[in-house]
């Protein structure tokens, strides 16, 4: 077993909102009283768990609470949350921006953290002068940085513009370049936040494949946060859900990463809510076709009926799998379906609007599922799940009552009487 | 396993506890080449882009020199003395502008550098240190400006008399350093906080100008009320000393007490400058 590189024991930070006015200095006074008399700073009794929309009666929050992890050598670390949730914070303080208000952190190597491309870029220096710059503020040393230098400007792909300043670059170029210095840090531990979110997908991809390639290749250690849950998936051994500046569930990806979608609240009525669109290929919408029941998203059991999906690609993908995940509340799967089951087949989708039919029916017991569409092309390149649920209606058929069990498949009882009785055994 | 996990050193931990004396030399040893590197861009950041170029460097303290020689020797007729205004002029305002340019930059280096600071660690002190340096760039260049001129009239004018003192001009370049890296650091460090003091910085370092023999000989003030608050800034006792040794014995003033107690002020500055950026380096970013 490998051992801990990284060990998190019960991390808090406290901020205070706000402007910061007159009440300073008294505050700060305060603090400082308490603080040689041996006492606990009066404020943190006061702060409150960080609630975005509800207003608080205190000035002061706490953006984390008493977060607890380890994370071994080696090991791909992912943070997910909602904005606010805390995980910039987190982040800050493990790559000692700021110090956490209480706990401790233990690390066991050199860390470099990427909370940013191209921190420390200066527009009027060419992409030469920049490199050693940037590299230099990630704590390279300079020699580690002019024998990497080719490589760096290999993996940019700019060769061509590297005396130029970087204020004449595309917003593309600058990050290849960026992205380019960060990849060839040789941290045992590198943390990242959502820097993926830039470029192009063909650079998106190869960030990916690097990253990939530093942990499981090069053995480093890599912490990662991130809104995209494909990039997620396709990265991470283990992730952390955080709620509120709390960590709510560690575990595996699946497990995690179900939990946090299911935290969101139904607005979507089928349409997806801020679809990604950097991605190669994203779904947009579901809806329900060929059923009896008014609704777009209900249908009655056993009917049969179709799943629309529309999807937008925006490249070629040659043999995709789809996938259709159909789930109760607690997550725990109905159905999965795949388009190469049952002698299917993959599909090749070139830039462009699809539609995408299931079809399929559901002799299940009335009640609202999960529904998520999945389209695989050598790895995840999207996945949703929609916060809209699909309503499966009873046909009431038989008696009206409230039925057990997930299946709801027409059955039929006959009795008959025997001609012989039966023979027990009697001992 | 758990006996183990107890056992084993960790290369880094991070607490809530700052430790106030520690200046961590072996890390910024580690950082030494971004230090360079971020000199280097800040001098070639300051002429990119300008016709003149790295002239400025020269041609600001002339400029400045000329207006003093003009306002003061010419129009207002406060300069009494057989040397040459220019040379007066030039060797306080060289110095001067070398510590006015080290304590206002660090004062406010936290401010200037936040989209840098707040996205990347590295030894913050590495910041300041790359000012002085920068400053030290810049000023070896005015002094260069300084030596033409003063060597012309070395050659041509009688009252030019250097002596073996000039000799001490490296101590007294490092005094100036220590010194603006202190004050600047305490500053930097409480602006932080209390913005209110940024507004207060400009106008202090120019009020200071005016208790120091930039503008006035200290041979002016010798039997004056206000000698003590001339003598007490610790910039006085340098540049003093700097005329002394370069210009001659009688155009300045010298004492080892005097530069004793400048060199005690940039022990106390540099003191409570270390202090007090330890003790805000770990948070500021929380604040600013």
């Amino acid at each position: 077993m490998k051992s801990d590189i990284i060990s998190v024991e019960g991390i808090s930070k406290m901020y205070r909102l706000g402007e910061i006015s007159t009440g300073t200095l008294s505050h700060d006074l305060n603090r400082w009283w308490n603080r040689i008399r041996g006492k606990q700073d009066p404020f943190e009794s006061l702060a409150e768990a960080n609630l975005r929309h509800t207003k608080g009666q205190s000035d002061y929050v706490w953006s984390l609470k008493d977060v607890s992890f380890s994370v071994a050598e080696g090991e791909v670390f992912g943070i997910v949350g909602k904005n606010g949730a805390g995980k910039s914070t987190l982040l800050k303080i493990l790559s000692k921006i700021t110090k956490p208000s209480k706990g401790c952190i233990k690390l066991d190597g050199r860390v470099a953290s990427l909370l940013e491309v191209g921190t420390g870029f200066h527009p009027d220096l060419s992409g030469r002068e920049n490199v050693f710059l940037n590299g230099a503020i990630l704590g390279m040393r300079k020699h580690e940085i002019k024998s990497r230098f080719d490589e760096i400007v290999d993996f940019s792909g700019i060769e061509r513009y590297i005396d130029t300043p970087v204020k004449r670059y595309s917003s593309g170029m600058y990050v290849r370049l960026a992205f380019a210095v960060a990849a060839h840090l040789q941290p045992e531990i590198l943390i990242i936040d959502e820097v993926l979110a830039v470029g192009d997908a063909e650079f998106q991809k190869k960030c990916l494949g690097k990253m990939q390639d530093v942990s499981r290749r090069q053995g480093r250690t890599v912490l990662f946060v991130s809104h995209n849950i494909v990039a997620v998936k396709n990265l991470c051994n283990r992730v952390m859900l955080l709620e509120h500046g709390q960590s709510r569930l560690i575990g595996s990806v699946d497990k995690v990463l179900e939990e946090y979608q299911a935290s969101e609240k139904d607005q979507e009525q089928g349409v997806r809510h801020n679809p990604p669109v950097d991605t190669a290929c994203s779904f947009l919408e579901w809806y329900l076709e060929d059923q009896s029941a008014a609704d777009r998203h209900s249908c009655f059991t056993r009917e049969n009926f179709t799943i629309v999906f529309l999807l937008r690609s925006r490249e070629v993908l040659p043999n995709c799998e789809l996938n259709l995940r159909i789930s109760l509340e607690d997550s725990s799967t109905v159905l999965f379906a795949n388009s190469k089951d049952f002698g299917g087949q993959t599909f090749t989708l070139h830039p462009g609007d699809y539609q995408l039919r299931f079809h399929l029916n559901l002799p299940v017991s009335k009640g609202r599922y999960n529904i998520e569409a999945g389209l695989f092309c050598q790895e995840w390149v999207d996945i949703w799940r929609s916060s809209t649920r699909l309503s499966v209606l009873d046909t009431f058929e038989g008696p009206d009552r409230e039925r057990e069990g997930i299946l709801n498949i027409r059955t039929q009882f006959s009795l008959q009487t025997l001609s012989r009785p039966i023979e027990i055994d009697q001992l | 396993m758990n006996s183990n996990a107890l056992k084993r050193t960790w290369r880094e931990i991070i607490t809530p506890q700052n430790n106030i004396f520690s200046l961590n030399l072996k890390e910024i040893w580690h950082y030494r080449d971004l230090l360079f590197i971020l000199v280097r861009r800040d001098i070639l950041a300051v002429y990119k882009q300008t016709i003149l170029g790295p002239l400025w460097f020269f041609l600001q303290p002339l400029l400045t020199t000329i207006t003093f020689v003009i306002v003061f020797a010419r129009v207002g007729k406060m300069y009494s003395s057989d040397l040459p205004p220019i040379l007066f002029y030039l060797s306080g305002l060289v110095l001067w502008s070398y510590f006015s340019e080290c304590i206002l930059r660090t004062s406010t280096f936290f401010k200037d550098n936040n989209p840098i600071l707040s996205k990347v660690y590295f030894p913050r002190l590495i910041v300041p240190l790359s000012l002085i340096l920068t400053n030290l760039v810049k000023l070896s260049i005015q002094l260069a400006v300084f030596i033409m001129v003063y060597l012309y009239f070395v050659i041509t004018s009688s009252s030019v008399a250097p002596n073996v003192y000039a000799l001490l001009f490296p101590l007294l370049i490092a005094l100036i350093a220590g010194l603006g890296l202190g004050a600047g650091m305490i500053i930097s460090s409480m602006t932080t906080r209390y913005k209110d003091l940024s507004h207060l910085t400009t106008f202090g370092v120019q009020l200071l100008m005016f208790v120091s023999p930039v503008i006035f000989p200290m041979s002016n003030y010798i039997n004056s009320k206000y000698k003590l608050l001339i003598m007490a800034n610790p910039m006085t006792g340098i540049i003093e000393a700097f005329r002394y040794g370069f210009l001659g014995k009688s155009h300045g003033f010298f004492s080892w007490g005097l530069l004793g107690y400048d060199a005690l002020c940039v022990i106390a500055f540099l003191f409570l400058g270390i202090l007090s950026f330890n003790a805000v380096e770990k948070t500021f970013i929380d604040s600013i």
